[in-house]
């Protein structure tokens, strides 16, 4: 089934950016999760969404070819997440009220960016939904590239990362500068997001950051466990989804997190099942 | 007297329109164990907050190791156990192992190299608290009072000079209480950690510390334990009664 992935151009630029966002999704998602910001990336990707919007909107009007929406598209998303630290900061005692007021402003600006391009078209369409056919040579290096940024991110930021996202206090205790990270991690999220739309599209880029890390979490012992098992679930979702989603033209985005969600369906099944014969076994033990 | 690692001079400070700190001047020497006490609100946690540097100092001056606190770059000398430390995140996916290892951030290596000995470090810390067998389980899965333990293991792996506990005691059962305050003794003692326990229950803690500090906006006792046994309770509950109604009258 992989074989037509790997053998027309176009594809096989779909599936490597699919691997390499089925990478850095989970990564970052993992470090989002336990920080319960779970909400950031839905907020982040429909203000993706409006940047997405206004670069059809001026390769349109102005058939500005410099900029491709996926630029603007990166651009929007670290507006929006400079917007959210700043919000974050302004309404101390309300975070998470940061997420509503730039999800809703994503949302009317794309609104008013897509109805001033004249309406939805199938470009609207696959960036909501996701593409198996979306992702051009360029748009695959610009994915490479991020991935190699956020890897390294996490690689040499590992143990503030982790410190922040277990005790914000003892971390900022310990020297490690809290705002300077906090600020870098957004940004890295905010480029996660913008390769991973390619992908999976606005509506379910969040999935992709959260489903692997929750199924993950049920059978992780450690944190290192936890972020290596959701990469692991997160690339057989990507792998699955995009083949069945060509086969059966289904936009990915839908088959993708439909994978995972079952991924995660089996998981929780087999914890059950593990749970039960753990106490029978234990009962037996005991008789 | 040699310098001391803290020196708190003419500090005031406020939350919106209340004093919580008024004109604390003390100093905290090397190698003693200091009880910080007073009732609940009396500035406490805003107190030692300042001291470590993660509260903006409003009026007067903090010095840490004789530097200006917020010059002071710690890099370990200065650890710290929350008041929160209990109230992570439950669920939160990380081993024992890995908790602890969160104190090693100082020196910022990246992940893959330098492994080895930060394991020595994280055992060797685990062992002062009794807590060598837990290391790779589940921090979740632990009592209060272990969890607790493990913070300490975490305060301590980066070997500081001065730690810094706020309530550590609250979540840890009574009976474990003792051997706690036993274990801090032995920190103390035997590591020549300098020791700050932040607690309002001072009943228990005056066997153990060195110097009894006795907040409630402003310093109403500083000394030894023993002059404060001393006192009669009416002297006493002048000191804490009197501030203690001061308060409410302030609302």
């Amino acid at each position: 089934m992989l074989d037509a992935f790997l053998n027309y151009d176009l594809l096989r630029n779909t599936f490597y950016a699919g691997l390499l966002v089925g990478l850095i999704a989970p990564l970052l998602g993992t470090f989002i999760v336990v920080r319960r910001q779970s909400m950031i990336a839905d907020g982040l990707s429909h203000v993706t969404l409006a940047g997405l919007a206004f670069g059809l909107l001026m390769q349109k009007k102005y058939t500005l070819l410099v900029f491709t929406p996926f630029h603007t598209g990166i651009a929007f998303s670290i507006i929006g997440a400079l917007i959210i630290e700043n919000l974050r900061d302004v309404y101390k005692a309300f975070q998470e009220i940061a997420i509503p007021i730039i999800l809703s402003l994503g949302v009317g600006l794309s609104i008013v960016f897509i109805a001033l391009a004249d309406g939805i078209n199938t470009d609207i369409f696959s960036y909501l939904f996701g593409s198996v056919a979306a992702v051009s040579g360029a748009d695959l290096r610009l994915i490479l590239y991020i991935s190699w940024l956020v890897v390294t991110f996490v690689v040499f930021l590992y143990k503030p990362l982790f410190a922040l996202s277990f005790d914000e206090e003892f971390a900022k205790v310990s020297g490690i500068q809290a705002k300077l990270i906090h600020f870098l991690f957004i940004v890295m999220t905010a480029l996660v997001i913008s390769a991973s739309i390619r992908i999976v599209g606005v509506l379910l880029v969040s999935a992709l950051m959260t489903l692997p890390v929750a199924t993950s979490m049920r059978i992780a012992k450690s944190f290192k466990q936890t972020i290596i098992y959701s990469i692991i679930y997160g690339e057989i979702a990507v792998i699955i989804g995009l083949t069945t989603g060509y086969y059966f033209e289904i936009p990915p985005g839908g088959t993708i997190v439909i994978t995972s969600a079952l991924l995660l369906g089996f998981t929780l099944l087999f914890k059950r099942i593990q749970f039960i014969v753990g106490i029978k076994r234990d009962d037996r033990n005991a008789a | 007297m040699a310098n001391p690692i803290i020196s708190v001079e003419n500090v005031s400070h406020r939350y919106e329109q209340q004093n919580v700190l008024e004109d604390i001047n003390f100093n905290i020497h090397q190698g003693s164990f200091v009880g910080l006490v007073g009732p609940n609100g009396s500035g406490k946690t805003t107190l030692i907050k300042l001291m470590l540097g993660i509260e903006k100092i409003q009026r007067g001056s903090v010095k840490a190791f004789g530097k200006p606190i917020q010059k002071f770059k710690n890099e370990g000398r200065m650890s710290y156990v929350s008041q929160k430390a209990n109230a992570f995140t439950r669920g939160f996916p990380a081993t024992v192992r890995e908790v602890v290892s969160m104190g090693i951030v100082s020196n910022q290596k990246p992940l893959l190299p330098g492994q080895k000995s930060d394991h020595e470090l994280i055992v060797y810390a685990l062992k002062q608290v009794h807590m060598k067998d837990y290391l790779n389980r589940n921090i979740g899965d632990l009592s209060g009072g272990q969890q607790q333990r493990v913070f300490i293991a975490r305060a301590i792996v980066n070997q500081p000079e001065l730690l810094i506990l706020d309530e550590p005691t609250v979540g840890v059962d009574s009976e474990n209480v003792d051997h706690f305050y036993q274990l801090l003794s032995k920190l103390n003692q035997e590591l020549g950690i300098t020791l700050v326990l932040v607690t309002h229950d001072i009943g228990s803690i005056t066997t153990y510390v060195t110097d009894l500090l006795c907040l409630n906006k402003s310093i109403h006792y500083h000394g030894d334990p023993s002059g404060f046994e001393n006192m009669t309770d009416k002297e006493r509950s002048k000191l804490y009664g009197h501030s203690i109604h001061t308060i409410t009258h302030d609302h």
